[in-house]
């Protein structure tokens, strides 16, 4: 853990703003790529897809944060909140381009997160996600005390449904959407590896993985 | 026997170079093939502006070099197409394998322009040139007990990257009853904007069945094959509840995961409508008999 502390240090001057700035211009050059036609022959999907697994990769990045700290002692903390706010903004502008640019009709909307599974697993990780990004700031925090970090565990789930909602998205079996899961499913899963009795005893825990 | 179909729109309206080069001058061509055609019953111009060269030839599904849609673009190349023989066996009176420029030779290639619409809802026009298929069963000759026509595309590990994922079962094989394999809007394309078709849309020849979604449409074919039963298809193989054996373009019947009452015209950018999906993809007229009496919601 020693062997990491320059770099936490180093860390705690870098401030977490840029990862919003950083979001917004990533989201807004995929935009202005596909009004130019620089998505290619269908920029709807391109949009709509590239949104999606922006989400995803933030996703990861935030469940990243706990099990790096605990077993490898890089101190990613202050991020969190900025890469899941991120993660939220990417997933809702993921389904607008979804619900406006893609389905068009309200109808069809409401029909298709009815009727289809796969519409209605994401949907679901979507309204688990809210809360979430609504209780995000120091004001809630202090608000809502232990019941805060009860509250954000509903991220689990909703990784999970995320994860899911891109395996059963596309034909077939394919790779990289199980990739995903697999990830996802394990970085949830390692929440549930159990602690130390000593948290001093540092050199003689067992490596994970 | 070539020319049992036509198109209202003429090759005069798409071959010229400098304008495929361009869809937005092509767009006015197309216009302008309208004004000098006049009258046009089923297949108007104003409904076919073809696709841009571009965009038919970058946005594939063709599983075998890849899931992506720009990956048959990207891989394709690596297929050897030269040369090529096609395998025609079963209920046939002269098997065997045809030399693909044997089989050309005697051949009449003329140019169709179709709707192509994929399963996964987004459509393009495609100007094709190939050959009936029809034609090239009467001359390996049909044998009376043949019912069916099942279809296989090329497995080749060495050159297709995506083979080697077990997406679907390969090699992709298809099948289509024989009436509608003998039916003149069926065709063996080998051509697209008057070129060689490219490796990625299935070189050197692919058939093209324009009222069946996209992946009945095989490309690369090797093998050919008259049976008496239903031949397995691969998407029905690998999701017999989400792909029937018909696969007819049907506004009515829904993909269990999506609607297919409309579709993403693709080449028309991110603001533009969906378009509403046509009935056997505009082909009713010409294809609905071979359906009579047939419950398409179980035939999907």
């Amino acid at each position: 853990m020693a062997l990491l502390d320059p770099v936490n240090s180093a860390l705690r001057r870098v401030p977490a703003w840029p990862v919003y700035i950083c979001a917004l211009l990533y989201a807004g050059w995929l935009f202005w790529l596909g009004v130019t036609g620089g998505l290619g022959a269908d920029p709807v999907k391109k949009l709509e897809h590239a949104y999606g697994e922006a989400g995803l990769y933030l996703l990861i990045a935030g469940l990243c944060v706990t099990p790096l700290r605990r077993f490898a002692g890089l101190n990613l903390m202050k991020f969190r909140r900025a890469i899941g706010l991120a993660c939220f903004f990417f997933i809702t502008v993921h389904l607008l381009t979804w619900a406006v640019l893609d389905v068009q009709r309200l109808d069809r909307v409401w029909a298709d997160i009815v009727k289809r599974p796969y519409i209605t697993v994401g949907m679901a990780g979507f309204v688990l996600l809210l809360p979430l990004a609504v209780t995000s700031n120091n004001w809630s925090v202090r608000r809502l005390g232990p019941l805060w970090t009860k509250l954000h565990k509903l991220v689990y789930p909703a990784a999970i449904l995320g994860g899911v909602h891109y395996v059963m998205l596309v034909k077939g079996w394919q790779v990289r959407p199980l990739v995903f899961l697999a990830i996802v499913v394990f970085l949830v899963a390692l929440r549930y590896v159990p602690r130390r009795r000593s948290r001093q005893a540092g050199t003689t825990r067992v490596a994970r993985p | 026997m070539a020319y049992r179909w036509k198109n209202d729109l003429t090759d005069r309206d798409v071959t010229d170079e400098a304008v495929y080069l361009n869809r937005r001058q092509l767009l006015a061509g197309a216009a302008a093939g309208v004004g000098l055609a006049g009258i046009g019953s089923r297949a108007t111009a104003a409904e076919l502006e073809p696709t841009s060269w571009e965009d038919v030839t970058s946005y594939n599904n063709y599983y075998e070099f890849g899931t992506g849609k720009d990956d048959p673009a990207k891989y394709a190349h690596r297929l050897t197409v030269e040369p090529w023989s096609v395998q025609i066996d079963g209920l046939v009176d002269s098997p065997g394998s045809y030399a693909f420029e044997d089989i050309m030779a005697k051949m009449t290639v003329e140019e169709r322009i179709y709707r192509f619409r994929c399963v996964e809802a987004w459509s393009m026009v495609v100007p094709w040139n190939g050959f009936e298929l029809a034609d090239l069963l009467e001359m390996a000759g049909v044998q009376s007990g043949a019912k069916y026509v099942a279809f296989e595309t090329a497995l080749r590990p060495d050159e297709m990257p995506g083979v080697a994922r077990p997406v679907l079962d390969w090699p992709y094989v298809e099948g289509l009853r024989l009436d509608e394999a003998m039916h003149p809007l069926t065709i063996m394309a080998t051509g697209i904007y008057g070129r060689d078709i490219p490796n990625q849309n299935g070189a050197p020849l692919r058939l093209v069945v324009p009222w069946k979604y996209g992946f009945k449409s095989i490309k690369s074919i090797v093998r050919i094959t008259l049976t008496e039963d239903e031949p397995p298809t691969s998407w029905n193989k690998a999701n017999p509840r989400e792909y029937g054996f018909y696969s007819n373009v049907n506004p009515e019947v829904d993909h269990p995961r999506w609607s297919q009452a409309s579709e993403r015209v693709i080449g028309t950018g991110l603001f533009a409508r969906r378009q509403d999906t046509l009935m056997f993809n505009g082909y009713a007229d010409e294809v609905g008999a071979l359906y009579a009496g047939m419950d398409l919601t179980k035939n999907f």
